[in-house]
C-alpha cells in the first residue's frame, strides 16, 4: 500500500475561487460591498480631512512662527486694571534671546468715517496707542501706505488695522477719519494679522500725538515679543519679573499660535460623531456580507458536493468561501478608500489645503475590511465545509 | 497478489432516527479493473453504495476498503486525497459549472490535485479530444446538448487517470444514441485499465456488461458474471 499523496489547492486558485461569486453575481456582490464602501469611505475622509487641516495650520504657523510672546497687564489685587511700566517695551529687550517688541495701549477714544456719523456706531473698533517694533514683531506686513517713524507719530495720522479700513469702507492712505473729535490722515493701511488679530480691528495713533492730545502717559497695556524660537520657554518664564518687578503676577503671558492651532483643529466631537457613523456602517456592511455568504452557500450546495467529490478536503472549501467573503468586503474597502481619499481631495482643493491622507490610515481601512470580510464569512465558510458531499450532491 | 479495488464486509448504513437502514449488510469485492453494472429497483440503497465506495459517505457498520485503503481509518484529508488522486465520478445529472467553458469545466476535475492551471487546460483539452468534443472546448454547458454535456462530466472525471471510475446512472438523462456514446466511451475506459462501477435502470445495457450486481431493499440479491470475462481473485 502506498503513500497516499496529497489533495493540494494553489493560493492562486483559491483567489480565482474566491472571485467565482463576484463573477457569477456581480450586482449582488456590488450590493453587499456597498455598506463597507460607505464605512470605510465615511472614516477615511474624516480623518483626511482633519490631517489635511491640520497640516495646512501647521504650514501656516511655520510661516508666521510660534515665538511670539504677548503680555496684557492684568488686574490688580482689587480688581482694577493695571499697566505695564513705560519701559516695558525696553526692558523686554534685555532678555536673553528676545530680537524684536512692539506694544499698544487702548485708549479711550473712538474713531468713525467722518463727523456725521452718530457716537455710538464704533463699529467695534478700538484706538490703540503703537509704539515699538509693533509690525515686525507680529508679523503683521502693510496692505498699503507706511508706517509711522520719529517724526511722523507726532502728526494727525492713523494706520489702520485691515478690518477697521474695512469697515469704514477706507481702501487707500490719504483719506480722513474722525478720532478723537478732529481729523486724522490715513498714513497706512495693513494687511490681516492672523496672530494678532487684535490689530485688525485698531486704529492706530503714534505715542507723540497721543501723548499731546490724549493724554498717553507712555504705559502699553499689551507689549508683544519675539524670541529665537528655542528660548522661548526660558523667555516665558522670564518675562513678568522682568517687565514688571514689583507686580510679576499682574502680567500674563500668552502664545498667540496656541490660539490659533486649537481654533483651525477640526472640532473633536464632529470627528468622533463621524467615525462612529463610519464604524456602524462598517458593521452593518459586514453584516450584509456576512447575510449574502449565508445565501451563496445554500446555494451552492451542489458545487460544494462537486467540489468534495474532485478532492477538496473541508479545509479547501472553508478558504473558498473565507476568501470570497474577504474578497467581497476587500472590494468595498478598496472602492471606500478611493471614495474617501477623492472626497478629502476635494476638501481639501476647495479648502486651499495640500492634500494629506496618511498611508497608514488607508492600509489601516483596507486591513479593517479584511478583517470585517473574515469574520463575516467564517460561519457560512465552517458551513459549507460541514456539509456532507453526499448529501450535497443530492440536493 | 494485488488488493481488491473495492471490498465490502458486512457494511450497513442508517439514515435518521429511528433509523431506517438504506444498506444491509453489504458483502461486494470487485477487482481491478473490473466493469461493474449496479442494477436495482429505485430506492434500493444504489447510490448510497456508490457513495460509500467513493468514499463521500461513511458506513454506519461494517469495512470498507477502497484501493487497499481502510476507509473507516482515513482522515478527511486523506480521503479527499484518495478522491483526488485515485477516483473519479460521473453524475445523472452531470454537475457542471454554468458560466464555465467546457475546457474549463474539465480542468476543474485537476485543481485539487495542485498541477497549475497552464498544464490542467492542455490536458482537459486532451481529454475533451479523448470523448469527441475537441471542437467544443470553449462552448458553455448551457450551449451544448445532454449527451455532450455528459461526456464533458466524463473528461473531468478522466483527466486525473483515476483506477476508479463510478458513474451514477451516467445515461438515465439521455436519449439512447447519447447514452449509447457514454457507455462506448466508459467502456474504452475501462479497456485502458480503469475499475468501472456504473449504475443503471437499464437492464439492457447492464446485460451488456461484465458484470450485474442486483440489489434490492440494501441487499445485494444477485451477483452475475459473463463466466468469459470472470477474473478469480
Ligand atoms: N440523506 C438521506 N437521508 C435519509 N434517507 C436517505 C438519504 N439518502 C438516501 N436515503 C434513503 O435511503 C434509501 C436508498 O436511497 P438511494 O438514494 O441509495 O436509492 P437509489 O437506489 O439510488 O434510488 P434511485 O434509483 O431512485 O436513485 C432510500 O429509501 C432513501 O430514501
Ligand atoms: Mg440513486
Amino acid at each position: 500500500m502506498s503513500a497516499l499523496p496529497k489533495s493540494r489547492l494553489r493560493t492562486g486558485d483559491l483567489f480565482a475561487l474566491g472571485l467565482h461569486g463576484v463573477r457569477v453575481h456581480p450586482m449582488r456582490a456590488a450590493l453587499s460591498a456597498l455598506g463597507i464602501a460607505i464605512g470605510i469611505a465615511a472614516m477615511i475622509a474624516v480623518i483626511g480631512i482633519s490631517t489635511s487641516s491640520q497640516a495646512a495650520v501647521r504650514e501656516k504657523l511655520a510661516a508666521l512662527g510660534t515665538n511670539l510672546l504677548t503680555m496684557s497687564a492684568g488686574k490688580d489685587l482689587l480688581g482694577a486694571d493695571t499697566k505695564l511700566p513705560p519701559d516695558a517695551g525696553t526692558r523686554v529687550l534685555r532678555i536673553d534671546g528676545v530680537e524684536t517688541s512692539g506694544w499698544t495701549t487702548e485708549i479711550d477714544y473712538h474713531v468713525y468715517r467722518n463727523d456725521l456719523t452718530l457716537p455710538g456706531e464704533t463699529g467695534g473698533l478700538r484706538v490703540r496707542v503703537a509704539g515699538g517694533d509693533l509690525l515686525a514683531t507680529t508679523g503683521t506686513a502693510l496692505a498699503s501706505g507706511r508706517w509711522f517713524n520719529a517724526e511722523t507719530e507726532k502728526h494727525d495720522l492713523v494706520v489702520l488695522g485691515a478690518g477697521a479700513a474695512e469697515a469704514m469702507g477706507i481702501t487707500e492712505p490719504g483719506n480722513q477719519v474722525w478720532l478723537g473729535g478732529q481729523y486724522f490722515t490715513v498714513l497706512g493701511i495693513l494687511q490681516p494679522s492672523l496672530l494678532t488679530p487684535e490689530l485688525d480691528s485698531s486704529a492706530l495713533v503714534g505715542a507723540g500725538i497721543a501723548a499731546e492730545r490724549f493724554g498717553f502717559d507712555g504705559s502699553p497695556t499689551v507689549l508683544y515679543e519675539r524670541s529665537s524660537e528655542e528660548r522661548v520657554p526660558e523667555v516665558r518664564d522670564l518675562l513678568p519679573a522682568t517687565i514688571n518687578p514689583e507686580a510679576p503676577n499682574e502680567v500674563s503671558v500668552s502664545r498667540p499660535s496656541d490660539a490659533l492651532a486649537a481654533k483651525n483643529t477640526v472640532d473633536q466631537a464632529f470627528t468622533g460623531l463621524l467615525i462612529g457613523v463610519g464604524s456602524i456602517a462598517l458593521l452593518v456592511g459586514g453584516i450584509g456580507v456576512a447575510n449574502t455568504m449565508v445565501i451563496t452557500v445554500l446555494e451552492r450546495r451542489r458545487e460544494i458536493g462537486l467540489r468534495r467529490s474532485l478532492g477538496a478536503t473541508r479545509a479547501n472549501i472553508r478558504n473558498q468561501f473565507l476568501m470570497e467573503a474577504v474578497l467581497l468586503a476587500l472590494l468595498g474597502g478598496l472602492v471606500g478608500a478611493g471614495t474617501g481619499f477623492a472626497v478629502t481631495a476635494i476638501v481639501a482643493a476647495s479648502n486651499g489645503w495640500k492634500l494629506e491622507v496618511p498611508v497608514s490610515v488607508l492600509i489601516a481601512g483596507v486591513l479593517a475590511t479584511v478583517a470585517v470580510g473574515a469574520v463575516a464569512g467564517v460561519l457560512p465558510a465552517l458551513r459549507a465545509a460541514r456539509t456532507s458531499p453526499a448529501v450535497a450532491l443530492s440536493s | 497478489m494485488t488488493a481488491p479495488m473495492i471490498e465490502l464486509v458486512d457494511v450497513s448504513r442508517e439514515y435518521g432516527s429511528p433509523p431506517t437502514r438504506a444498506l444491509d449488510g453489504v458483502n461486494l469485492r470487485v477487482e481491478r479493473g473490473e466493469l461493474v453494472a449496479i442494477v436495482g429497483p429505485s430506492g434500493s440503497g444504489k447510490s448510497t453504495l456508490l457513495n460509500l465506495i467513493g468514499t463521500l459517505d461513511r458506513a454506519s457498520a461494517g469495512q470498507t476498503r477502497v484501493a487497499g485503503y481502510s476507509v473507516e481509518k482515513l482522515s478527511d484529508r486523506q480521503l479527499s486525497a484518495l478522491r483526488a488522486h485515485s477516483i473519479g465520478f460521473v453524475f445523472q445529472q452531470f454537475q457542471l459549472s454554468e458560466g464555465v467553458s467546457a475546457r474549463d469545466n474539465v480542468a476543474a476535475g485537476l485543481l485539487y490535485t495542485g498541477k497549475p492551471a497552464r498544464e490542467r487546460r492542455a490536458v482537459a483539452t486532451e481529454a475533451l479530444e479523448r470523448v469527441g468534443l475537441g471542437h467544443r472546448l470553449l462552448h458553455r454547458p448551457a450551449q451544448m446538448s445532454g449527451g455532450e454535456r455528459q461526456r464533458v462530466a466524463i473528461a473531468r472525471a478522466m483527466v486525473r487517470n483515476p483506477d476508479l471510475l463510478l458513474a451514477d446512472e451516467p445515461t438515465g438523462s439521455l436519449d439512447s444514441r447519447s447514452g449509447e456514446i457514454v457507455v462506448e466511451i466508459l467502456r474504452e475506459l475501462h479497456a485502458s485499465g480503469t475499475t468501472v462501477v456504473v449504475i443503471t435502470h437499464d437492464r439492457e445495457l447492464a446485460q451488456r456488461l461484465p458484470r450485474r450486481v442486483g440489489i434490492r431493499d440494501g441487499r445485494i440479491e444477485s451477483d452475475e458474471r459473463d463466466t468469459v470475462l470472470a477474473v478469480s481473485a
